[in-house]
């Protein structure tokens, strides 16, 4: 029998663990899946709970409703890798060995690498929504908060879901003008970036609408700490920021146990091969999703391109075939713009998102880089195709290749 | 291709403004580009950080992050700041002649 374990059972290892026991002959090989946690978490749900859209209960489910039958489940954290020994050290010193890895550990918030970020003020006038707890602590607290100044922090790149921060204040705008509030909030999003968004045309687009939105910007901010008796955000630069309520998206770092294994680089992520998807260190490990260091967004929907392609190129590779199949940097975000509207954008490594029309040229229905009540929709749609055909590995009518068709360059 | 000129010669970039290739980079066109990056004079630890930064390159092809940086040059980020301000990655990484890190998508 030969031994694939997938370490990681969240949007990309799931999605792996699916599509391979589909396509393996599980009479020749022993799948397994290694994750702590019980429960599968719909990521992109976290940024509607604040805003009383989505309760907690609306993005959990039990994680193993969508392992598939055949594949052996793990429960138990990751001690570390020894890929010099084809071998996973679990919590306890249990031994998994295995002849294939596929590295699907994603990435998470390190509020801890922010100075001065947690102190007693955490929770009570400083948030975060990346984590389940984190965006039902700031429900909770806007349900009574009577306004003022709200400044919303990137920490530095990369970032999960690069638009999040965006469509969280854009959320913020509609959800405060609903109840009646908005002109007691001010609104206001620091980034280390030199704009909105990590691409020069989206920026322009999407800094227009912050505008719009009465949403002030302060770019290139490098942030030193945080001065909770100030209530000011500290550049390297000594240029302060004040705020009343501070909503940051902390460092996102990979898990601790890459750093143990000594295969990450200075923020945990693995040295991936950018578009076969094999480790650049072991020809024998595959790294998806937020784990691998790929100049892509991370984000659930790049997790799915980059399975079509690691599903090809495992089944090349493990018989022995040149990989063939080339991950582009495919990403494909639908940007909640609040008031019921939505954008959407779809780029890769090289080409930036740009406007037109998706999945179908001239027909759409999305509209890509306009705001439209379609694209909510969309948006909203999501959320069963996550639960019911993208983690079940089930394909969708989309090319893991991003198309040129129906955009405008 | 977009060109410029510096230190007399016509020079291409690529889409950011870095330079396209990076055999045209000298030590006097780096002066220049630091120049036009408002860094009127290029110190020893400038040197020191555009060097660390082409050797990372070299050896793994893509420009290091302000936090491998700060770490492995030999420079503290308030320092990095100091010498590079507003960014010191990408500002650095334009001097010496690199494309713009892939870790600022």
């Amino acid at each position: 029998m030969r031994k694939l374990v997938i370490l990681g059972g969240g949007t990309a290892g799931t999605m792996m663990a699916n599509k391979l026991a589909g396509a393996l002959d599980l009479d020749e090989w022993r799948i397994t899946i290694v994750d702590s946690s019980e429960t599968h978490y719909y990521q992109p749900g976290f940024l509607f709970i604040p805003f009383g859209i989505y309760t907690l209960r609306d993005v959990r489910k039990p994680r193993r409703d969508f392992f598939p039958p055949g594949v052996e489940v793990v429960s138990s954290q990751i001690d570390h890798i020894e890929p010099d020994k084809n071998r996973v050290i679990l919590a306890g010193n249990a031994v998994l060995p295995y002849d294939y890895l596929i590295i699907a550990t994603g990435c998470k918030i390190r509020p801890d690498e922010v100075e001065g970020l947690v102190d007693e003020e955490w929770g009570k006038s400083k948030f975060e929504f990346y984590t389940p707890q984190g965006a039902e602590t700031l429900r909770r607290f806007f349900k009574s908060w009577e306004g003022g100044r709200l400044v919303l922090h990137i920490a530095e790149m990369p970032i999960k879901c690069p638009v999040a921060p965006l469509e969280f204040l854009f959320l913020a705008d509609s959800y405060f003008t609903e109840i009646g509030i908005r002109d007691k909030v001010d609104l206001h999003l620091v980034t280390p970036l030199p704009g909105a968004f990590t691409r020069p045309r989206a920026a322009a687009i999407l800094g227009d609408f912050l505008e719009k939105k009465n949403i002030h910007l302060t770019t290139e901010f490098g942030i030193q700490r945080v001065d909770s008796e100030k209530k000011a955000l500290v550049s390297w630069e000594e240029d302060e920021v004040p705020y009343d309520v501070l909503v940051s998206i902390p460092t996102n770092m990979g898990d601790e146990c890459i750093k143990r294994s000594g295969m990450g680089n200075e923020l945990n992520f693995v040295p991936t091969d950018k578009e076969t998807l094999l480790s650049r260190d072991f020809d024998n490990i595959f790294v998806i999703g937020d784990a691998t260091n790929l100049p892509s967004s991370k984000a659930g929907s790049v997790a799915h391109f980059q399975s079509d392609i690691l599903l090809e190129n495992f089944l090349d590779h493990t018989d022995g075939r040149p990989m063939r199949a080339k991950f582009d940097g495919h990403a494909n975000c639908f940007i909640e713009s609040g008031f019921g509207r939505g954008m959407l954008i779809d780029f890769n490594y090289d080409v930036e998102p740009l406007p037109g029309k998706f999945p179908f040229p001239g027909v759409g229905p999305f509209s890509l880089l306009e705001e439209t009540k379609m694209n909510h929709y969309g948006k909203i749609l999501f959320r069963w195709m996550y639960w019911h055909v993208l983690l079940k590995g089930a394909e969708l009518p989309l090319e893991p290749q991003m198309s040129m068709a129906g955009k405008r360059p | 291709m977009p060109t410029t000129t510096l230190a007399g010669r016509t020079i291409e970039l690529d889409a950011d403004g870095h330079l396209a290739n990076l055999a045209d980079w000298n030590e006097e066109i780096a002066r220049e580009l630091a120049k036009e990056a408002g860094i009127e004079e290029l110190t020893e630890d400038h040197w020191k950080v555009i060097r660390f930064m082409r050797r990372v390159y070299e050896e793994e092809g893509d420009a290091p992050s302000i936090r491998r940086l700060t770490k492995e040059s030999g420079v503290d980020t308030k320092t990095l700041y100091k010498l590079f301000p507003k960014g010191p990655a990408k500002k650095a990484a334009k001097i010496a002649g690199l494309p713009k890190p892939k870790g600022c998508i």
